[in-house]
Protein backbone atom coordinates (compact mmCIF):
# COMPACT_ATOMS: atom_id res chain seq x y z
CA UNK A 1 0.00 0.00 0.00
CA UNK A 2 2.53 2.31 0.32
CA UNK A 3 2.95 3.00 -3.37
CA UNK A 4 -0.44 3.98 -3.33
CA UNK A 5 -0.12 6.76 -0.70
CA UNK A 6 0.87 10.72 -2.03
CA UNK A 7 4.70 10.51 -3.23
CA UNK A 8 6.85 13.14 -2.15
CA UNK A 9 8.01 15.08 -5.30
CA UNK A 10 11.16 14.44 -6.83
CA UNK A 11 10.48 17.46 -9.02
CA UNK A 12 8.07 20.10 -8.29
CA UNK A 13 5.24 20.57 -10.72
CA UNK A 14 3.37 24.16 -11.08
CA UNK A 15 4.96 25.14 -7.78
CA UNK A 16 7.38 28.36 -7.34
CA UNK A 17 8.29 29.37 -11.08
CA UNK A 18 10.99 32.72 -10.78
CA UNK A 19 9.56 35.90 -10.23
CA UNK A 20 6.36 34.50 -8.49
CA UNK A 21 5.44 36.46 -5.20
CA UNK A 22 2.77 37.69 -6.95
CA UNK A 23 0.91 33.59 -6.51
CA UNK A 24 1.87 34.00 -3.33
CA UNK A 25 0.27 37.03 -2.18
CA UNK A 26 -3.36 35.51 -0.42
CA UNK A 27 -5.51 36.98 -3.07
CA UNK A 28 -8.75 35.43 -2.64
CA UNK A 29 -8.82 36.40 1.16
CA UNK A 30 -7.29 40.25 0.90
CA UNK A 31 -10.76 40.39 -1.98
CA UNK A 32 -13.45 39.13 0.60
CA UNK A 33 -11.97 40.86 3.19
CA UNK A 34 -12.03 43.91 1.20
CA UNK A 35 -15.28 43.01 0.22
CA UNK A 36 -16.56 42.73 3.99
CA UNK A 37 -15.51 45.78 4.65
CA UNK A 38 -18.44 47.21 1.96
CA UNK A 39 -21.00 48.68 4.93
CA UNK A 40 -18.52 50.83 6.77
CA UNK A 41 -17.09 51.79 3.31
CA UNK A 42 -19.44 52.16 0.83
CA UNK A 43 -22.82 53.31 0.02
CA UNK A 44 -26.03 51.34 0.28
CA UNK A 45 -25.95 50.84 -3.35
CA UNK A 46 -22.45 49.66 -3.25
CA UNK A 47 -23.26 47.17 -0.67
CA UNK A 48 -26.00 45.63 -2.89
CA UNK A 49 -24.40 46.00 -6.23
CA UNK A 50 -21.35 43.50 -4.38
CA UNK A 51 -24.17 41.22 -2.87
CA UNK A 52 -25.98 40.32 -6.21
CA UNK A 53 -22.15 39.78 -8.06
CA UNK A 54 -21.28 37.61 -4.37
CA UNK A 55 -24.53 35.49 -5.18
CA UNK A 56 -23.78 35.55 -9.47
CA UNK A 57 -20.26 35.03 -8.57
CA UNK A 58 -21.37 31.65 -6.72
CA UNK A 59 -24.28 30.80 -9.17
CA UNK A 60 -21.36 31.20 -12.00
CA UNK A 61 -18.34 29.08 -10.65
CA UNK A 62 -21.81 26.61 -9.88
CA UNK A 63 -22.22 26.08 -13.50
CA UNK A 64 -18.92 26.29 -14.41
CA UNK A 65 -18.26 23.30 -12.51
CA UNK A 66 -19.82 22.13 -15.63
CA UNK A 67 -19.33 24.12 -18.20
CA UNK A 68 -15.42 24.35 -17.77
CA UNK A 69 -14.05 21.57 -15.49
CA UNK A 70 -16.59 18.55 -16.67
CA UNK A 71 -17.34 20.16 -20.33
CA UNK A 72 -21.01 19.94 -19.27
CA UNK A 73 -22.80 22.85 -21.50
CA UNK A 74 -25.97 23.08 -19.51
CA UNK A 75 -28.89 25.77 -21.02
CA UNK A 76 -31.19 25.11 -17.69
CA UNK A 77 -28.72 25.80 -14.75
CA UNK A 78 -31.14 28.19 -13.78
CA UNK A 79 -33.75 25.93 -12.73
CA UNK A 80 -31.45 24.74 -9.27
CA UNK A 81 -31.07 28.11 -8.90
CA UNK A 82 -34.31 28.91 -8.43
CA UNK A 83 -34.96 25.54 -6.69
CA UNK A 84 -32.85 26.18 -3.74
CA UNK A 85 -34.48 30.46 -3.75
CA UNK A 86 -38.25 28.48 -3.73
CA UNK A 87 -37.40 25.84 -0.88
CA UNK A 88 -35.53 28.42 1.71
CA UNK A 89 -38.51 30.88 0.53
CA UNK A 90 -41.40 28.67 1.06
CA UNK A 91 -39.57 27.48 4.40
CA UNK A 92 -39.15 30.66 5.90
CA UNK A 93 -41.94 32.67 5.07
CA UNK A 94 -45.18 30.28 4.75
CA UNK A 95 -43.59 27.74 7.48
CA UNK A 96 -41.68 30.22 9.54
CA UNK A 97 -38.61 27.65 9.38
CA UNK A 98 -35.22 29.13 10.85
CA UNK A 99 -32.81 30.27 8.53
CA UNK A 100 -30.31 27.87 9.95
CA UNK A 101 -32.42 24.94 9.14
CA UNK A 102 -34.02 25.86 5.71
CA UNK A 103 -30.87 26.89 3.82
CA UNK A 104 -29.18 23.64 4.35
CA UNK A 105 -33.06 21.95 3.00
CA UNK A 106 -32.78 24.51 0.46
CA UNK A 107 -29.43 22.52 -0.69
CA UNK A 108 -30.93 19.27 0.26
CA UNK A 109 -34.33 20.00 -2.30
CA UNK A 110 -31.64 21.66 -4.65
CA UNK A 111 -29.38 18.31 -4.19
CA UNK A 112 -32.27 15.91 -5.30
CA UNK A 113 -33.67 17.86 -7.60
CA UNK A 114 -30.52 17.86 -9.99
CA UNK A 115 -30.13 14.36 -9.22
CA UNK A 116 -33.50 13.00 -10.26
CA UNK A 117 -33.06 15.95 -13.26
CA UNK A 118 -29.80 14.39 -14.10
CA UNK A 119 -30.14 11.28 -14.11
CA UNK A 120 -31.92 11.66 -17.39
CA UNK A 121 -29.58 14.50 -18.46
CA UNK A 122 -25.95 12.50 -18.43
CA UNK A 123 -27.71 9.73 -20.45
CA UNK A 124 -27.36 12.35 -23.72
CA UNK A 125 -24.57 14.03 -24.98
CA UNK A 126 -24.05 17.06 -26.37
CA UNK A 127 -26.35 19.37 -27.71
CA UNK A 128 -29.41 17.14 -26.41
CA UNK A 129 -28.08 17.04 -23.02
CA UNK A 130 -28.06 20.84 -23.16
CA UNK A 131 -32.11 20.64 -24.66
CA UNK A 132 -32.95 18.04 -21.82
CA UNK A 133 -31.61 20.78 -19.22
CA UNK A 134 -33.35 23.70 -20.91
CA UNK A 135 -36.70 21.48 -20.83
CA UNK A 136 -36.30 21.05 -16.92
CA UNK A 137 -35.56 24.55 -16.34
CA UNK A 138 -38.76 24.84 -18.49
CA UNK A 139 -40.65 22.79 -16.26
CA UNK A 140 -39.28 24.63 -13.06
CA UNK A 141 -40.70 27.92 -14.12
CA UNK A 142 -44.05 26.20 -15.26
CA UNK A 143 -44.39 24.95 -11.82
CA UNK A 144 -43.50 28.62 -10.39
CA UNK A 145 -45.60 30.53 -12.67
CA UNK A 146 -48.55 28.15 -11.90
CA UNK A 147 -48.65 26.13 -8.81
CA UNK A 148 -50.31 29.14 -6.80
CA UNK A 149 -50.74 27.52 -3.55
CA UNK A 150 -46.98 26.80 -2.65
CA UNK A 151 -44.90 29.14 -4.94
CA UNK A 152 -47.29 32.23 -5.06
CA UNK A 153 -47.59 32.04 -9.02
CA UNK A 154 -47.30 35.18 -10.90
CA UNK A 155 -47.37 37.42 -7.68
CA UNK A 156 -44.52 35.42 -6.16
CA UNK A 157 -43.13 34.91 -2.46
CA UNK A 158 -42.91 38.72 -1.82
CA UNK A 159 -41.38 39.64 2.11
CA UNK A 160 -39.21 36.69 2.63
CA UNK A 161 -38.04 37.53 5.89
CA UNK A 162 -34.33 37.96 7.31
CA UNK A 163 -32.84 35.09 8.95
CA UNK A 164 -32.49 35.77 12.80
CA UNK A 165 -29.53 38.16 13.12
CA UNK A 166 -29.92 38.60 16.74
CA UNK A 167 -26.24 36.74 17.41
CA UNK A 168 -24.48 39.00 14.90
CA UNK A 169 -25.58 42.26 16.42
CA UNK A 170 -23.85 40.86 20.00
CA UNK A 171 -20.64 40.95 18.45
CA UNK A 172 -18.99 44.25 18.65
CA UNK A 173 -18.62 46.42 15.75
CA UNK A 174 -21.66 44.52 14.03
CA UNK A 175 -24.10 46.10 16.26
CA UNK A 176 -24.43 49.14 14.69
CA UNK A 177 -25.06 47.55 11.31
CA UNK A 178 -28.55 47.86 9.50
CA UNK A 179 -30.25 44.26 9.22
CA UNK A 180 -29.78 44.67 5.14
CA UNK A 181 -25.80 44.63 5.75
CA UNK A 182 -25.85 42.03 8.39
CA UNK A 183 -27.54 39.66 6.09
CA UNK A 184 -24.92 40.66 3.77
CA UNK A 185 -21.60 39.80 5.56
CA UNK A 186 -23.43 36.14 6.15
CA UNK A 187 -24.19 35.95 2.82
CA UNK A 188 -20.29 36.65 2.06
CA UNK A 189 -19.14 34.31 4.73
CA UNK A 190 -21.21 31.77 2.92
CA UNK A 191 -20.26 32.42 -0.36
CA UNK A 192 -16.40 32.49 0.79
CA UNK A 193 -16.87 28.92 1.82
CA UNK A 194 -19.17 27.80 -0.68
CA UNK A 195 -15.95 29.14 -3.30
CA UNK A 196 -13.47 27.19 -0.69
CA UNK A 197 -15.22 24.01 -1.40
CA UNK A 198 -15.32 24.32 -4.99
CA UNK A 199 -12.37 25.09 -5.56
CA UNK A 200 -10.89 22.55 -3.44
CA UNK A 201 -13.15 19.98 -5.48
CA UNK A 202 -11.99 21.18 -8.61
CA UNK A 203 -8.19 20.63 -7.26
CA UNK A 204 -9.07 17.47 -6.08
CA UNK A 205 -8.85 13.77 -7.81
CA UNK A 206 -12.62 14.26 -8.54
CA UNK A 207 -11.73 17.49 -10.39
CA UNK A 208 -8.74 15.61 -12.50
CA UNK A 209 -11.40 13.15 -13.79
CA UNK A 210 -13.80 15.20 -14.61
CA UNK A 211 -11.14 17.21 -16.77
CA UNK A 212 -10.40 13.90 -18.51
CA UNK A 213 -14.50 13.25 -19.41
CA UNK A 214 -14.28 17.36 -20.40
CA UNK A 215 -11.19 16.72 -22.52
CA UNK A 216 -12.06 13.15 -24.06
CA UNK A 217 -15.11 11.33 -22.50
CA UNK A 218 -14.13 8.47 -24.83
CA UNK A 219 -10.41 7.97 -23.44
CA UNK A 220 -11.40 8.83 -19.95
CA UNK A 221 -13.97 5.70 -20.58
CA UNK A 222 -10.99 3.49 -21.12
CA UNK A 223 -8.72 4.56 -18.59
CA UNK A 224 -11.71 3.05 -15.84
CA UNK A 225 -14.04 6.44 -15.80
CA UNK A 226 -17.47 5.73 -15.37
CA UNK A 227 -18.31 8.69 -17.23
CA UNK A 228 -21.73 9.06 -16.19
CA UNK A 229 -21.92 8.49 -13.00
CA UNK A 230 -18.75 11.34 -12.42
CA UNK A 231 -21.03 13.61 -14.97
CA UNK A 232 -24.14 13.07 -12.38
CA UNK A 233 -21.75 13.29 -9.60
CA UNK A 234 -20.62 16.83 -11.22
CA UNK A 235 -24.62 18.10 -12.05
CA UNK A 236 -25.79 17.54 -8.20
CA UNK A 237 -22.54 19.79 -6.90
CA UNK A 238 -22.86 22.16 -9.32
CA UNK A 239 -27.07 21.90 -8.76
CA UNK A 240 -26.57 22.10 -4.98
CA UNK A 241 -24.73 25.13 -4.91
CA UNK A 242 -26.84 26.97 -7.56
CA UNK A 243 -29.55 26.31 -4.93
CA UNK A 244 -27.78 27.72 -2.33
CA UNK A 245 -26.83 30.86 -4.36
CA UNK A 246 -30.82 31.22 -5.46
CA UNK A 247 -31.36 30.64 -1.37
CA UNK A 248 -29.58 33.86 -0.64
CA UNK A 249 -30.68 35.44 -3.62
CA UNK A 250 -34.45 35.09 -2.57
CA UNK A 251 -34.26 36.56 1.04
CA UNK A 252 -31.50 39.06 -0.62
CA UNK A 253 -34.13 40.29 -2.98
CA UNK A 254 -36.82 40.01 -0.29
CA UNK A 255 -38.74 37.57 -2.57
CA UNK A 256 -38.99 34.80 -5.09
CA UNK A 257 -40.87 35.56 -8.37
CA UNK A 258 -41.30 33.39 -11.25
CA UNK A 259 -38.62 35.80 -13.25
CA UNK A 260 -35.92 34.23 -11.33
CA UNK A 261 -36.09 30.60 -13.00
CA UNK A 262 -36.76 32.09 -16.62
CA UNK A 263 -34.50 30.42 -19.03
CA UNK A 264 -33.04 33.99 -19.75
CA UNK A 265 -31.25 33.86 -16.74
CA UNK A 266 -29.37 30.64 -17.90
CA UNK A 267 -28.10 32.31 -20.42
CA UNK A 268 -27.12 35.12 -18.42
CA UNK A 269 -25.05 33.47 -16.00
CA UNK A 270 -23.76 31.06 -18.78
CA UNK A 271 -21.89 34.77 -20.13
CA UNK A 272 -20.66 35.58 -17.31
CA UNK A 273 -18.95 32.42 -16.95
CA UNK A 274 -17.87 32.81 -20.71
CA UNK A 275 -17.06 36.85 -20.28
CA UNK A 276 -14.46 35.70 -17.21
CA UNK A 277 -13.10 33.35 -18.78
CA UNK A 278 -14.57 29.46 -18.09
CA UNK A 279 -10.57 27.76 -17.97
CA UNK A 280 -10.02 29.53 -14.87
CA UNK A 281 -11.91 28.93 -11.46
CA UNK A 282 -12.15 32.56 -10.63
CA UNK A 283 -12.98 33.70 -14.66
CA UNK A 284 -16.74 33.16 -13.34
CA UNK A 285 -16.59 35.39 -10.39
CA UNK A 286 -14.85 38.16 -12.75
CA UNK A 287 -17.56 37.59 -15.71
CA UNK A 288 -20.07 38.65 -12.86
CA UNK A 289 -18.36 41.61 -11.20
CA UNK A 290 -18.28 43.02 -14.58
CA UNK A 291 -21.56 42.11 -15.91
CA UNK A 292 -23.26 43.24 -13.04
CA UNK A 293 -21.30 46.43 -13.13
CA UNK A 294 -21.62 47.19 -16.29
CA UNK A 295 -25.72 46.46 -16.48
CA UNK A 296 -26.15 48.89 -13.71
CA UNK A 297 -23.75 51.49 -15.33
CA UNK A 298 -25.02 51.02 -18.86
CA UNK A 299 -28.92 50.95 -17.76
CA UNK A 300 -28.45 54.22 -16.46
CA UNK A 301 -27.79 55.70 -20.10
CA UNK A 302 -29.49 53.87 -22.36
CA UNK A 303 -32.41 51.28 -22.38
CA UNK A 304 -30.53 48.94 -24.83
CA UNK A 305 -28.67 47.21 -22.70
CA UNK A 306 -29.24 44.02 -24.11
CA UNK A 307 -28.06 45.72 -27.49
CA UNK A 308 -24.76 46.74 -25.27
CA UNK A 309 -24.37 43.04 -23.77
CA UNK A 310 -24.57 41.43 -27.46
CA UNK A 311 -21.76 43.97 -28.40
CA UNK A 312 -19.58 43.48 -25.29
CA UNK A 313 -20.23 39.34 -25.93
CA UNK A 314 -19.37 39.71 -29.80
CA UNK A 315 -16.10 41.78 -28.92
CA UNK A 316 -14.79 39.44 -26.29
CA UNK A 317 -15.36 36.84 -28.04
CA UNK A 318 -13.24 37.35 -30.57
CA UNK A 319 -10.48 39.36 -28.55
CA UNK A 320 -10.38 37.33 -25.55
CA UNK A 321 -11.19 33.68 -26.41
CA UNK A 322 -10.22 32.84 -22.66
CA UNK A 323 -12.34 35.39 -21.35
CA UNK A 324 -10.94 38.38 -19.22
CA UNK A 325 -8.84 36.08 -16.63
CA UNK A 326 -7.73 34.22 -19.76
CA UNK A 327 -6.70 37.60 -21.34
CA UNK A 328 -4.78 38.86 -18.17
CA UNK A 329 -2.40 35.55 -17.90
CA UNK A 330 -2.06 36.04 -21.61
CA UNK A 331 -0.80 39.40 -20.93
CA UNK A 332 1.28 38.24 -17.42
CA UNK A 333 3.12 35.58 -18.96
CA UNK A 334 4.25 37.80 -21.77
CA UNK A 335 5.25 40.12 -19.74
CA UNK A 336 6.66 37.36 -17.50
CA UNK A 337 8.77 36.23 -20.34
CA UNK A 338 9.97 39.49 -21.43
CA UNK A 339 11.12 40.09 -18.21
CA UNK A 340 13.31 37.01 -18.32
CA UNK A 341 14.78 37.65 -21.55
CA UNK B 1 -6.95 -15.79 -21.62
CA UNK B 2 -8.86 -13.91 -24.25
CA UNK B 3 -11.67 -16.19 -26.39
CA UNK B 4 -13.31 -14.82 -28.99
CA UNK B 5 -16.57 -17.58 -29.94
CA UNK B 6 -18.81 -17.21 -32.97
CA UNK B 7 -18.89 -13.11 -32.62
CA UNK B 8 -21.28 -11.68 -34.75
CA UNK B 9 -22.02 -8.10 -35.65
CA UNK B 10 -24.77 -6.75 -38.61
CA UNK B 11 -25.03 -2.89 -39.27
CA UNK B 12 -28.13 -2.40 -40.97
CA UNK B 13 -28.40 -6.20 -42.98
CA UNK B 14 -24.24 -5.05 -43.74
CA UNK B 15 -22.35 -8.76 -41.22
CA UNK B 16 -19.09 -6.26 -40.62
CA UNK B 17 -18.29 -9.33 -38.47
CA UNK B 18 -19.69 -12.86 -38.94
CA UNK B 19 -19.21 -15.68 -36.40
CA UNK B 20 -15.47 -15.01 -35.83
CA UNK B 21 -13.88 -17.64 -33.17
CA UNK B 22 -10.51 -16.09 -31.99
CA UNK B 23 -8.50 -17.63 -28.74
CA UNK B 24 -4.85 -15.63 -27.61
CA UNK B 25 -2.89 -17.54 -25.06
CA UNK B 26 -1.49 -15.33 -22.09
CA UNK B 27 1.98 -13.44 -22.86
CA UNK B 28 0.68 -14.01 -26.82
CA UNK B 29 1.80 -11.39 -29.41
CA UNK B 30 -1.26 -11.74 -31.71
CA UNK B 31 -2.39 -9.79 -35.19
CA UNK B 32 -5.56 -9.57 -36.98
CA UNK B 33 -4.53 -8.59 -40.29
CA UNK B 34 -7.32 -8.07 -43.38
CA UNK B 35 -7.87 -5.36 -45.87
CA UNK B 36 -9.76 -2.64 -45.33
CA UNK B 37 -13.09 -2.86 -44.85
CA UNK B 38 -12.80 -6.55 -43.39
CA UNK B 39 -14.41 -5.68 -40.19
CA UNK B 40 -11.26 -5.08 -38.06
CA UNK B 41 -11.95 -2.15 -36.40
CA UNK B 42 -15.66 -3.89 -35.73
CA UNK B 43 -14.05 -6.63 -33.62
CA UNK B 44 -12.29 -4.63 -31.65
CA UNK B 45 -14.92 -2.38 -30.70
CA UNK B 46 -16.80 -5.46 -29.73
CA UNK B 47 -14.07 -6.90 -27.48
CA UNK B 48 -14.16 -3.50 -25.65
CA UNK B 49 -17.42 -2.72 -25.45
CA UNK B 50 -18.21 0.07 -27.39
CA UNK B 51 -20.48 -2.05 -29.65
CA UNK B 52 -22.52 -5.11 -28.64
CA UNK B 53 -22.50 -7.99 -30.46
CA UNK B 54 -26.16 -9.53 -32.03
CA UNK B 55 -24.66 -12.88 -30.84
CA UNK B 56 -21.84 -14.79 -29.58
CA UNK B 57 -19.18 -14.43 -26.34
CA UNK B 58 -15.98 -12.57 -25.16
CA UNK B 59 -14.13 -14.37 -22.86
CA UNK B 60 -11.04 -13.19 -20.27
CA UNK B 61 -9.72 -15.55 -18.56
CA UNK B 62 -13.20 -17.85 -18.66
CA UNK B 63 -15.20 -14.68 -17.19
CA UNK B 64 -17.54 -13.93 -19.85
CA UNK B 65 -17.22 -9.94 -20.31
CA UNK B 66 -19.12 -9.64 -23.69
CA UNK B 67 -20.52 -6.41 -24.00
CA UNK B 68 -19.24 -4.92 -20.36
CA UNK B 69 -18.44 -0.90 -20.75
CA UNK B 70 -15.24 0.32 -21.12
CA UNK B 71 -15.02 1.38 -17.32
CA UNK B 72 -15.33 -1.97 -16.59
CA UNK B 73 -12.96 -3.88 -18.72
CA UNK B 74 -10.30 -1.28 -17.93
CA UNK B 75 -10.75 -2.16 -14.52
CA UNK B 76 -10.50 -6.13 -15.39
CA UNK B 77 -7.31 -5.86 -16.96
CA UNK B 78 -7.61 -4.91 -20.81
CA UNK B 79 -5.50 -1.81 -21.93
CA UNK B 80 -6.53 -0.22 -25.32
CA UNK B 81 -5.07 2.03 -28.10
CA UNK B 82 -7.09 3.67 -30.45
CA UNK B 83 -6.21 4.44 -34.33
CA UNK B 84 -6.78 7.93 -34.50
CA UNK B 85 -4.76 9.22 -31.20
CA UNK B 86 -7.02 9.53 -27.65
CA UNK B 87 -5.35 11.48 -25.18
CA UNK B 88 -6.53 14.51 -22.92
CA UNK B 89 -5.54 16.82 -25.06
CA UNK B 90 -6.15 20.29 -22.76
CA UNK B 91 -4.16 18.44 -20.10
CA UNK B 92 -0.58 17.91 -19.31
CA UNK B 93 1.56 15.09 -20.08
CA UNK B 94 1.80 14.71 -16.16
CA UNK B 95 -2.18 15.25 -15.35
CA UNK B 96 -2.94 13.01 -18.16
CA UNK B 97 -0.86 9.99 -17.14
CA UNK B 98 -1.47 10.70 -13.31
CA UNK B 99 -5.20 10.50 -13.99
CA UNK B 100 -5.22 7.12 -15.18
CA UNK B 101 -4.11 6.11 -12.09
CA UNK B 102 -5.78 8.14 -9.87
CA UNK B 103 -8.32 6.36 -11.56
CA UNK B 104 -7.68 2.85 -11.69
CA UNK B 105 -6.28 3.09 -7.94
CA UNK B 106 -10.13 3.74 -6.94
CA UNK B 107 -8.77 7.70 -5.95
CA UNK B 108 -11.34 9.32 -8.21
CA UNK B 109 -13.55 9.98 -5.54
CA UNK B 110 -11.27 11.56 -3.29
CA UNK B 111 -12.84 15.33 -4.04
CA UNK B 112 -10.88 16.96 -0.64
CA UNK B 113 -7.41 16.13 -1.34
CA UNK B 114 -5.12 17.97 -3.89
CA UNK B 115 -4.54 15.99 -6.88
CA UNK B 116 -0.80 17.34 -7.63
CA UNK B 117 0.60 15.83 -4.95
CA UNK B 118 -0.68 12.25 -6.25
CA UNK B 119 1.24 9.18 -7.95
CA UNK B 120 4.41 11.79 -9.03
CA UNK B 121 6.92 8.79 -8.77
CA UNK B 122 4.59 6.37 -10.85
CA UNK B 123 4.21 9.05 -13.62
CA UNK B 124 7.80 10.10 -13.74
CA UNK B 125 8.05 5.85 -13.86
CA UNK B 126 6.12 5.26 -16.44
CA UNK B 127 6.87 8.62 -18.84
CA UNK B 128 10.82 7.22 -18.26
CA UNK B 129 9.60 3.50 -19.24
CA UNK B 130 7.56 4.74 -22.51
CA UNK B 131 10.43 7.66 -23.66
CA UNK B 132 8.65 10.71 -22.65
CA UNK B 133 11.20 11.51 -19.52
CA UNK B 134 10.75 15.49 -18.51
CA UNK B 135 7.93 16.59 -20.77
CA UNK B 136 5.60 16.46 -17.61
CA UNK B 137 4.54 19.84 -18.10
CA UNK B 138 3.79 19.71 -21.64
CA UNK B 139 0.22 20.10 -22.67
CA UNK B 140 -0.26 16.80 -24.36
CA UNK B 141 -2.16 18.14 -27.35
CA UNK B 142 1.14 20.42 -28.26
CA UNK B 143 3.15 16.91 -28.46
CA UNK B 144 4.34 15.29 -31.96
CA UNK B 145 2.15 13.17 -33.46
CA UNK B 146 4.36 10.04 -32.13
CA UNK B 147 5.12 11.16 -28.62
CA UNK B 148 1.38 11.42 -28.07
CA UNK B 149 0.90 7.74 -29.69
CA UNK B 150 3.95 6.97 -26.83
CA UNK B 151 1.23 9.08 -24.15
CA UNK B 152 -1.63 7.12 -25.32
CA UNK B 153 0.38 3.74 -24.85
CA UNK B 154 0.91 4.79 -21.13
CA UNK B 155 -2.03 5.76 -20.56
CA UNK B 156 -3.26 2.23 -20.92
CA UNK B 157 -0.46 1.20 -19.26
CA UNK B 158 -1.04 2.91 -16.42
CA UNK B 159 -4.01 0.84 -15.66
CA UNK B 160 -1.77 -1.89 -14.90
CA UNK B 161 -3.15 -4.57 -18.12
CA UNK B 162 -2.68 -7.94 -18.59
CA UNK B 163 -3.97 -7.92 -22.38
CA UNK B 164 -3.44 -4.69 -24.39
CA UNK B 165 -5.42 -4.53 -27.66
CA UNK B 166 -3.73 -1.93 -29.89
CA UNK B 167 -5.58 -0.53 -33.18
CA UNK B 168 -3.24 0.11 -35.49
CA UNK B 169 -0.19 1.30 -33.65
CA UNK B 170 2.11 2.59 -36.42
CA UNK B 171 -0.73 4.16 -38.53
CA UNK B 172 0.70 7.61 -40.00
CA UNK B 173 4.02 6.87 -39.01
CA UNK B 174 7.46 7.53 -41.11
CA UNK B 175 9.37 4.40 -41.13
CA UNK B 176 11.72 5.45 -38.09
CA UNK B 177 8.54 5.92 -35.91
CA UNK B 178 7.42 2.94 -36.84
CA UNK B 179 10.54 1.42 -36.12
CA UNK B 180 11.17 2.63 -32.47
CA UNK B 181 7.20 2.11 -31.93
CA UNK B 182 7.65 -1.36 -32.51
CA UNK B 183 10.81 -1.79 -30.42
CA UNK B 184 9.25 -0.14 -27.44
CA UNK B 185 5.72 -2.32 -27.49
CA UNK B 186 8.14 -5.25 -27.85
CA UNK B 187 10.09 -4.21 -24.84
CA UNK B 188 7.08 -2.75 -22.78
CA UNK B 189 5.31 -6.75 -23.11
CA UNK B 190 8.53 -8.17 -22.37
CA UNK B 191 8.98 -6.17 -19.01
CA UNK B 192 5.51 -6.05 -18.20
CA UNK B 193 4.35 -9.63 -19.55
CA UNK B 194 1.51 -8.88 -21.06
CA UNK B 195 -0.60 -10.00 -23.80
CA UNK B 196 -1.03 -7.95 -27.07
CA UNK B 197 -3.59 -8.19 -29.87
CA UNK B 198 -2.73 -5.64 -32.61
CA UNK B 199 -4.54 -4.86 -35.90
CA UNK B 200 -1.80 -3.04 -38.23
CA UNK B 201 -1.46 -2.64 -42.14
CA UNK B 202 2.40 -3.10 -42.09
CA UNK B 203 2.51 -6.44 -43.37
CA UNK B 204 6.54 -6.03 -42.42
CA UNK B 205 5.80 -4.95 -38.98
CA UNK B 206 2.76 -7.73 -38.65
CA UNK B 207 5.16 -10.39 -39.99
CA UNK B 208 7.92 -9.30 -37.64
CA UNK B 209 6.56 -9.11 -34.58
CA UNK B 210 3.62 -11.36 -34.33
CA UNK B 211 3.72 -15.32 -32.62
CA UNK B 212 -0.06 -15.73 -34.07
CA UNK B 213 -1.63 -13.62 -37.01
CA UNK B 214 -5.46 -13.98 -37.99
CA UNK B 215 -7.13 -13.08 -41.03
CA UNK B 216 -9.74 -11.17 -41.52
CA UNK B 217 -12.01 -11.19 -44.83
CA UNK B 218 -15.14 -9.50 -45.35
CA UNK B 219 -16.12 -10.06 -41.83
CA UNK B 220 -14.77 -13.80 -41.96
CA UNK B 221 -12.11 -15.52 -40.29
CA UNK B 222 -10.56 -16.92 -43.08
CA UNK B 223 -7.01 -18.15 -41.66
CA UNK B 224 -5.40 -18.09 -38.12
CA UNK B 225 -2.33 -19.65 -36.90
CA UNK B 226 2.01 -18.78 -36.86
CA UNK B 227 3.22 -16.70 -39.59
CA UNK B 228 4.08 -19.11 -42.03
CA UNK B 229 1.19 -21.24 -41.71
CA UNK B 230 -0.58 -17.46 -43.01
CA UNK B 231 1.77 -17.01 -45.58
CA UNK B 232 1.55 -20.16 -47.21
CA UNK B 233 -2.12 -20.43 -46.81
CA UNK B 234 -3.45 -20.01 -50.40
CA UNK B 235 -7.23 -18.29 -49.28
CA UNK B 236 -4.51 -15.80 -47.95
CA UNK B 237 -2.71 -15.11 -50.84
CA UNK B 238 -5.73 -14.79 -52.92
CA UNK B 239 -7.07 -12.14 -50.95
CA UNK B 240 -3.89 -10.52 -50.38
CA UNK B 241 -2.86 -11.02 -54.25
CA UNK B 242 -0.14 -8.73 -55.44
CA UNK B 243 0.26 -7.33 -51.84
CA UNK B 244 2.97 -9.04 -51.01
CA UNK B 245 2.56 -11.01 -47.53
CA UNK B 246 5.73 -10.47 -45.42
CA UNK B 247 8.20 -11.14 -48.35
CA UNK B 248 11.48 -9.90 -49.29
CA UNK B 249 12.43 -9.00 -45.90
Amino acid sequence: MTTETTAPAAAPIGVAREGNWVRRIPWTLIVFLVLATVPWVGSRYDTFLAEQIAIDALFAVSLNLLLGTTGLVSFGHVAYFGVGAYVCGILMKTYEVPFIFAFPAAGLGTALFALVSGYFCVRLIKLYFAMLTLAFSQIVWAVAYKWNDVTGGDQGLPEIPFPDLDWMSAIPGLGDLRTNDQFYLLALAIIAVSLAILHRLVRSPFGRVLTTIRDNPERAAFIGVNVRAYQLAAFVVAGTFAGFAGALYGIFSRGVFADFVFWSKSAEVMIMAILGGMGYFWGPPVGAAVLVWLSQKITAYTEYWPFMLGTILLVLLFALPGGIVGGLAALWNRIQGRRRA
Amino acid sequence: MLEISDLSKSFAGFRAVAEVSLTVDTRQIAAVIGPNGAGKSTLFNLITGHLQPDSGTVRLDGRDITGAPPYRLCGMGIGRSFQRTNIFPNLTVFENLQAAFLVHRGRGRNFWSLAESFYRDETAGLLASIGLAGQEKTIAGTLSYGNQKQLELGLALASDPQILLLDEPTAGMSAGETHDTIRLLQRIAEERALTLLFTEHDMEVVFGIAQKIAVLHQGRLIAEGVPDEVRNDPEVRRVYLGHGLGHGH
